[in-house]
């Protein structure tokens, strides 16, 4: 081997790649640095009023009127839940549909031009939603059914379009996911396809099914500015689907611009409410796509 | 150690996990000889190439025992230059692997990798390549054509040309022509006999004819275990082992 | 329940599930067909290249253009290096382990943040804390933040769907691992690592509630990174929300959705290009 010289180059070019071995390391970690930091400044900000006037009182209390330092959350607890199951309602049988449409029922061409619009879908920002749903729906249902318009059930059903491409890009996945053997099985028994979509695709890819509808609340819990346009944003728990409501998302961003001191933690605490349910969720949803992958 | 062994390989076991894939391999390879490997499929022939330029690291819970040397030069030595070392045993894998990118640049991705610049210099490598790896005179006038649109035959000569760019001083094949056609592979072996007179190749390969019509020794593999290994001829004609004659007669395998 | 034959039920339910996705399609096409046709007549040069009067009232959206590409150009700066760098990091430098499995729960978690949080902690911390004041520093740190998840999946999955044998020839020729990642990976895997950034720039544009506490929404043409400035979509929702001027707020939403068109097109067409390489 001709030795020395050769060696001592390729010396260098080692202690090099661990040099960016390490370098990449820590840029690795910039995205859970993001997250730490993240959830310390919120928590460091939301938690102690939380404390000072009571975790019990914060999260049940029903009034919200910061300038007598009344911080109720549960009106806007409430308004999320709602607003967040009614998009579920929308956007899930829509959504399954789309989905199944997509892997099973349609031509490759179909296939072709259905699925740029749905990824269109996604890119489309909330803002545009939140208008559409003030200049259409508000107004409709206004006329048809009375009350402000803005209400629980316009909020829903505007959500419940947001969270398709959620829904239907991960349902797609799954659906595709199962092995070709299944469904060849299946109508090899002379099964119709409707039938094999009922009783062989869906169980096969249920995680993920259920995962991608997880991941659609979590964007329904965590819209904000549609929610503001539509949703008609009163701090009190709604008695109908028509009634005006508030969501934690609508509490923070309506109130951020002028509050202050404790008023200013109250949102920052709503900031922490919301952070907890979203976490939940995405632990939720983490944790069945991970049974999913560990599937064979 | 006499002075014609280029390879050394003393006690040679190497693990996947649990997996035992080759056990206790002795075997030498002499300079400038054309050393055929031949067995069935999975017996640890490929595992065996991957282990003398050290492509097994890559795999998660690869660990090995006994020692391999190369030139004197125990190449498992904690102090050993991995990178340098893969340069001195280039390797054509089965399947041709041409990046792609035009073939110049596929010939040239080594002296590019070592920073050299000049275009005089940079196609007087791949000039010189190409016409080892005997692929110069089918594709001179269209070396800015991707890799990938080459015939298979071609692809796998202009991945030995590549290798030859970087100047090493062994070639590792790895059953360079299984998905040949019989003049592409008469192709290869040509270049091969040709080649065998700088370098020091290893060739598995999983057509024992190749191995008849190319290889100065042979050696048999079977289950990860070395059954023989002895002049090509010999290895044909009158084996020692049984299994060796079993497996050359088409009993198994 | 009477059961139906399974060829009625079949018809049922092809019928029912293709007109779901018809109702869904054609929601879209309205909104997209609704906003550009009361949008597209006021679109002209002077609508894009103007600054902004009276509030928004009148003149054009220029001022809020160039906020809107200078916020996701910081953003897509800084996001770009690091996602695409975490991304290599979990496919060529690591075999799996405690921790790849903390910074994917960490990219994951990051992904499903709503963007209100994403501009509350920017608010407290770029805004108060470091004194960057409302600005296009404070929000395009904080949109990079936001689309760091994205760019993170989209390497990832570009990087993994580079055939490993690349890998192992750029191995065999004695390359260090650094080398075959940059002379061999990223260039196989670049169109799929674009689409990735194409698709957050896409994100970044119709982002309101991240930037509008942190970047602020002064119309003033800005005139460095710690200037206030408004994005088109901030510009949009103040308009539309306050009812300064519908036809001005249909045109900014005709601009916003022209751009996420040319961004989609333009993913396709680097998608495509990226399987036709590898198939």
């Amino acid at each position: 081997m001709d030795g020395t010289a050769k060696k001592r180059v390729g010396n260098k070019l080692e202690r090099n790649d661990r040099l960016v071995r390490l370098a990449l390391l820590v840029i690795a970690f910039s995205a859970v640095s993001v997250l730490v930091v993240i959830t310390v400044f919120i928590v460091g900000q939301g938690t102690p009023i939380m404390f000072r006037y009571g975790l019990k009182s914060f999260l049940a209390g029903t009034s919200w009127y910061p300038s007598e330092k009344l911080f109720g959350l549960w009106p806007m607890i409430v308004g999320s839940l709602f607003v967040t199951a009614g998009a579920l309602v929308i956007g899930v049988p829509f959504g399954l549909s789309c989905a199944i449409v997509l892997t099973e029922f349609a031509s490759k061409r179909v296939r072709g031009i259905i699925k740029p619009i749905i990824e269109l879908l996604a890119g489309i920002p909330s803002v545009v939603y939140g208008f559409m749903g003030v200049i259409i729906l508000v107004p409709f249902i206004r006329k048809t059914f009375g009350g402000p318009g803005l209400s629980v059930l316009a909020a829903s059903i505007i959500l419940g379009i947001m969270i398709l491409p959620t829904i239907i890009s991960i349902s797609v996945d799954s659906l595709q996911a199962v092995p070709p053997s299944y469904r060849e099985g299946s109508i090899a028994l002379g099964a119709t396809r409707w039938q094999t979509v009922k009783m062989v695709l869906f169980p096969a890819a249920r995680s993920g099914i259920i995962a991608s509808i997880i991941l659609g609340m979590g964007r329904a819990v965590g819209e904000t500015m549609a929610t503001i346009m539509i949703a008609g944003n009163a701090a009190e728990v709604p008695h109908s689907l028509l009634a005006p409501v508030r969501t934690l998302t609508s509490n923070v961003a309506l109130e951020m611009s002028y509050a202050t001191g404790e008023h200013r933690e109250a949102l920052f605490a709503t900031g922490v409410v919301l952070f907890v349910i979203i976490m939940v969720l995405n632990t939720i949803a983490n944790a069945t796509s991970a049974k999913r992958r560990k599937q064979p | 150690m006499t002075n014609d062994t280029a390879i050394e390989v003393r006690g040679f076991s190497q693990y996947f996990g649990e997996v035992r894939k080759l056990k206790a391999l002795d075997l030498d390879v002499k300079r400038n000889e054309i050393l055929g490997i031949i067995g069935p499929a999975r017996s640890g022939k490929s595992t065996f190439l991957c282990a003398l330029n050290r492509l097994n690291d890559l795999v998660r819970g690869s660990h090995h025992e006994g020692t391999i040397r190369i030139d004197g030069c125990d190449i498992y030595d904690p102090g050993v230059d991995v990178v340098a070392l893969r340069r001195q045993l280039g390797m054509v894998f089965a399947t041709p692997v041409p990046l792609p990118r035009s073939i110049f640049e596929n010939v040239a991705f080594g002296a590019r990798r070592e920073g050299i610049r000049g275009r005089t210099r940079l196609d007087g490598i791949v000039r010189d390549s190409l016409e080892k790896g005997g692929l110069w005179e089918e594709v001179k006038d269209r070396l800015e054509t991707s890799g990938l649109k080459l015939s298979g035959g071609q692809q796998q000569r202009l991945c030995l040309a590549r290798i030859l760019a970087v100047a090493p001083e062994y070639i590792l094949l790895d059953e360079p022509t299984s998905g040949l056609d019989p003049i592409s592979t008469m192709k290869i072996e040509e270049s091969l006999r040709r080649l065998k007179k700088e370098y020091t190749i290893v060739l598995v390969t999983n057509n024992t004819k190749q191995a008849a019509r190319v290889a100065d020794r042979t050696a048999f593999f079977l289950n990860g275990e070395l059954v023989e290994i002895g002049m090509t001829a010999k290895i044909f004609t009158a084996p020692d082992d049984t299994r060796t004659d079993d497996y050359l007669r088409g009993r198994f395998g | 329940m009477k059961r139906l034959g399974p060829r009625i039920e079949e018809k049922a339910a092809r019928i029912g599930l293709l007109a779901m996705t018809l109702i869904t399609v054609s929601v879209l096409l309205f909104i997209i067909l609704f906003i550009l046709r009361r949008g597209l007549p006021v679109l002209n040069l002077e609508f894009l290249t103007a600054n902004p009067t009276d509030m928004g009232k009148s003149g054009g959206i220029f001022s809020t253009v160039v906020g809107t590409v200078a916020l996701t150009l910081l953003a897509i700066v800084i996001a770009a290096p690091l996602g695409v760098g975490t991304a290599i990091y979990l496919t060529e430098y690591t075999w799996g382990g405690p921790v790849t499995r903390i910074i994917r729960f960490g990219a994951e978690c990051l992904a499903g943040i709503p963007s209100i949080i994403f501009g509350l902690f920017g608010f407290i911390l770029f805004v108060t804390k470091l004194k960057f004041g409302w600005s296009i520093l404070s929000g395009g740190l904080t949109l990079a933040f936001m689309l760091l998840p994205t760019i993170i999946r989209t390497s990832e999955e570009a990087i993994k769907s580079v055939p490993p044998a690349y890998r192992n020839v750029s191995f065999s020729l004695g390359s260090t691992k650094w080398q075959t990642v940059t002379r061999v990976v990223l260039p196989s895997a670049l169109p799929g690592i674009i689409t990735g950034v194409v698709l957050s720039i896409g994100r970044s544009i119709g982002e309101t509630a991240a930037t509008i506490f942190t970047a602020g929404s002064a119309l003033r043409m800005p005139t460095s990174l710690f200037s206030s400035t408004r994005t088109m979509s901030v510009h949009f929702y103040i308009l539309a929300r306050e009812g300064i001027s519908m036809p001005n707020a249909y045109g900014t939403a005709a601009i916003l959705i022209i751009a996420i068109l040319a961004i989609n097109l333009l993913t396709y067409y680097l998608m495509n290009r990226f399987i036709k390489k590898y198939s």
